[in-house]
């Protein structure tokens, strides 16, 4: 039998007080996908980092087709044959994708005119081959997500890349994208390419993968043939117990309305209308979920409600009072709480600790802060309190919230909005990239807000999500709610076809 | 700053004290003089006796203002080039108060002024911020305009309004608003004009360190120095946090008087300063916003200061310059070489700018 693709042998790596890789083997065989799932902070970003260079290992070896191979960084990597698509991607925006893909490049002199025209006929060939839509002259920026992550393969696969690396690529991805994104892999794998895909969704694992390796707390414990495991199986392995993420209806009928929005009409930054007329209320008591494809309309509505974005027509309504024209901090005095759906450029300092992080938003109440100075000690309690109750690992309250894993980044921003008591919660994407022990108990935190009577309203690009949580279901498209649909007898395709602007 | 960070922060200052000295050698040499004996000079005219010492610390008081003025404003996300026009509004109101205010008992006067100058400070380091805030208009540019403004605008006042025949300064202080030489109380300082605004500046850099750390508005504004996308999302006001910033900011330049004004000539003179507040911008930077790396960074600049003074009389004044120029700017250099070398090291931590 020919050597392995790629083989890590006793992978050793820690950070200041985390072991997060510790003593891992991983063998993947040409011509295969291998998924690498475990719960936030098992080490799994980490290891894929090491593997392409990021990271030097502290001890272990990496062999590439059975020689040893020592990485000093990505360059060295790409020269093996390793490229790796990250999750918030490497593309240059304002720039064409025929732009982004001869940058970097080896060979191409920096100062001679860009060959663009036979770059262009260079990728559609590519594109062609890996059924890979792009179009060479459209600007990054304007092309949906699902399509940047396109450009982005393209590029990896320009380089010459044999071992493609994913982390977490469907985190960003609609349905829809998920289903082309996962025809395209396995396109890549019928044309030899090896592939290791790091996600959290089981059901993905068993839809493209061939192998599957489960992390927990920086080791591998187990290993299966997809076609030996199930997913109940693997999340036993991840997390050590089952896990239900079914639907849960709520106790009591809805109260009377927290959130009206009324005619609202939204642009965004470009001056673009992005929401037009959308009227709905979100009453005490009632989950209300918002569907829809990635960029039509959910961003720009969510900030005008959390007060980050200037509204063009219509009101905004809490508990009967106009909030339209009134500032983040008083909608927070309200009651609002608010999980935005970009941590890493709203929802977090990255380099600010833990314990800094959790006060973000809440540095004026008097628990917290005097007059002056702040409260230091109410602080540090209030921090150990959440991270202990939402499971933020590691539990260190002076580490910079860069230094956590994706999915403890994220879990951080849901502790302190849920931690709060609210009136009504906005949440975004609330449990993108995070593990499905973690979903389970945000989903909980969730439905027992709105037992309380909180009104919550959820968007999400995880349909499943919506329908599991919501008592109502809002589809928008275009900017409009173009549809409304209990939550109960809400079904995927109907939806679907709603998202995609089709008549129900 | 954590002991984990504490070689690192060594590192710079002796990496760049190494490389500068080098640098300096070489001119040295080139000019046929024994770099050794200069050293040897500088060291014992700045640390080998009392008096030097007291040089050292009155060169260093007025960059430990000026390096915790442009440190606050780093942390703010802010850019201070203005440090050097606040400092002049301020020692002038600093003077103006000692000379207007004739009758008023010593424990008012002294402190009146100081805060007069503080006051005039921030209200020129606020007019940028406000600029900022309200039309976006940058404050690298607006800062760098308001030195031009602030003197030439001082410059007029003692030419034009209050006049000294055949001086450029203004009238003398009254006494009472006069700070003490620490000679008053410590004779071997003899002949050094150190004075008790030392002790002022090193109360500031205490209460900056304070600010930043311990308070909420500390904590605003460095959530909005790191990141406004999340200071906005958090409730903070962007506008009122770049105006409050830049208003501390100017603040503590405008102390820069009490040194120059209340402790040592008694008078507001134009010109000088002669870029106090412009190296400010270096010492923050090797400080590295921490308030002690302030005080340090100021007292290396100090004893280089007056180190110059003493090696005049070995080699020329032209030499003198080049090598103090060369030393801020290795400094600064090795600086981002050692910060460099720490990110290298890091980055088989962090990816760069990659998190997952
Ligand atoms: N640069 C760093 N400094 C300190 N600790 C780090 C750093 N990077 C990762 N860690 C820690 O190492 C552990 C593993 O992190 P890693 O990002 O590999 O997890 P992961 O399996 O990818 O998790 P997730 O599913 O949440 O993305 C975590 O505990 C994390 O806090
Ligand atoms: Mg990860």
């Amino acid at each position: 039998m020919s050597s392995p693709a790629v083989e890590l042998l006793d992978i050793h790596k820690s950070f200041s007080r985390v072991k997060a890789n510790d003593g891992v083997n991983l063998a993947v065989a040409r011509g295969e996908i291998h998924a690498l799932v475990g719960e936030n902070g098992a080490g799994k970003s980490t290891l894929m980092k090491i593997l392409y260079g990021l990271y030097a290992p502290d001890r272990g070896e990496i062999r590439i087709d059975g020689k040893p191979a020592r990485f000093r960084g990505p360059a060295d990597a790409l020269r093996a044959g390793l490229g790796m698509v990250h999750q918030h991607f490497m593309l240059v925006r304002p720039f064409t994708v025929v732009e982004n893909m001869l940058l970097g490049r080896e060979g191409v002199p920096p100062v001679l005119p860009m060959d663009r025209v036979a770059a262009s006929r260079e990728i559609r060939d590519l594109s062609g081959r890996y059924a890979l839509d792009v179009e060479p002259g459209a600007v990054v920026e304007d092309l949906p997500v699902g399509v940047q992550q396109r450009a982005e393969i393209l590029r990896v696969l320009l380089h010459g890349a044999s071992i493609l690396i994913f982390d977490e690529p469907t985190a960003v991805l609609t349905p829809q994208e998920a289903t082309d994104f996962f025809r395209v892999l396995g396109g890549l794998r019928d044309q030899g390419k090896t592939i290791l895909l790091i996600t959290h969704k089981l059901d993905e694992v068993m839809q493209v993968a061939d192998r599957v390796t489960v992390m927990r707390a920086g080791r591998v414990v187990g290993e299966r043939a997809v076609r030996d495991t199930s997913p109940a199986e693997l999340a036993r392995l991840m997390v050590g117990r089952d896990v239900a993420l079914g639907r849960v209806e709520g106790e009591a009928p809805a109260g009377a309305p927290v959130l009206e929005v009324r005619s609202l009409g939204v642009r965004d930054s470009r001056r673009i209308a992005r929401v037009n007329s959308v009227s709905f209320q979100v009453r005490a008591g009632e989950i209300v979920g918002i569907a829809g494809v990635e960029g039509n309309g959910q961003t720009e509505l969510v900030e005008a409600i959390a007060g980050l974005r200037e509204v063009e027509a219509g009101t905004i309504h809490m508990d009967g009072r106009d909030v339209t024209g009134s500032r983040v901090a008083q909608r927070q005095r309200s009651g609002l709480v608010h999980v935005p759906e970009d941590r890493q450029r709203r929802g977090l300092v990255l380099e600010m600790s833990l314990a800094e992080n959790l006060l973000l938003g809440r540095q004026r109440e008097s628990e917290f802060s005097g007059r002056v100075l702040l409260r230091a000690e109410p602080i540090l309690r209030m921090a150990r309190r959440l991270s202990e109750e939402f499971d933020v690992r590691p539990r260190d309250v002076s580490l910079k919230t860069r230094d956590f894993s994706g999915g403890n980044q994220q879990k951080i921003v849901v502790a302190r909005e849920l931690g709060r008591a609210p009136r009504l919660i906005v949440a975004s994407q609330p449990t993108r990239g995070v593990d499905i022990g973690a979903i389970e108990f945000i989903h909980a935190r969730l439905r027992e807000a709105r037992d309380q009577g909180v009104a919550v309203l959820l968007v999400s690009a995880d349909l499943r999500e919506v329908m599991s949580l919501s008592d109502r279901i809002l589809v928008m498209y275009g900017g409009r709610v173009v549809g409304e649909v209990p939550g109960r007898d809400a079904r995927e395709d109907r939806l679907g076809t709603l998202m995609l602007g089709g008549a129900a | 700053m954590s002991l984990r960070r504490l070689p690192q922060a060594l590192a710079v200052p002796l990496l760049a004290l190494g490389f500068s000295l080098l640098v300096g050698a070489v001119f040295v040499l080139a000019i046929g003089r024994d770099p050794v004996a200069v050293y040897a000079e500088l060291l014992r005219g700045t640390l080998g006796s009392p008096y030097g010492v007291g040089q050292v610390l009155f060169k260093a008081t007025p960059l430990i203002f000026t390096g915790l003025a442009c440190a606050l404003a780093f942390r703010a996300g802010l850019v201070n080039i203005g440090a050097e026009g606040q400092l002049y509004v301020g020692a002038f109101a600093t003077a103006w108060a000692g000379f207007t205010f004739r009758g008023a008992p010593a424990l008012v006067l002294a402190p009146a002024c100081i805060l007069a100058g503080a006051l005039a400070g921030a209200a020129w380091g606020a007019v940028p911020g406000i600029l900022k805030a309200r039309f976006g208009s940058h404050e690298v540019i607006n800062t760098i305009m308001l030195n031009f403004v602030a003197i030439a605008l001082t410059g007029y006042m003692v030419s034009n309004v209050f006049v000294v025949p055949e001086t450029v300064h203004t009238p003398e202080i009254a006494a009472a608003a006069r700070l003490p030489r620490f000679e008053a109380f410590m004779p071997f300082f003899g002949g050094s004009p150190v004075n008790v605004s030392f002790l002022l500046a090193l109360a500031a850099a205490a209460g900056y360190a304070l600010l930043m750390n311990r308070t909420r508005l500390g904590y605003e504004l460095r959530v909005v120095g790191h990141s406004a996308g999340a200071g906005e999302y958090a409730g903070i006001r962007t506008g009122p946090a770049v105006i409050t910033a830049m208003a501390l900011s100017g603040a503590l330049a405008g102390m820069v008087g009490s040194n120059f004004v209340l402790g040592y000539k008694h008078y507001f003179e134009g010109g000088f300063s002669a870029g106090i507040g412009f190296m400010g911008l270096a010492v923050a930077l090797l400080a590295q916003g921490s308030a002690v790396g302030v005080v340090l960074a100021a007292l290396f600049f100090g004893m280089l200061s007056h180190g110059a003074l003493v090696i005049n009389t070995m080699v020329p004044k032209e030499l003198v310059e080049i090598l103090q120029a060369t030393v801020i700017a290795s400094v600064i250099v090795s600086s981002n070489v050692v910060q460099d070398y720490a990110r290298r090291r890091a980055r088989e931590r962090t990816a760069a700018g990659v998190t997952p």
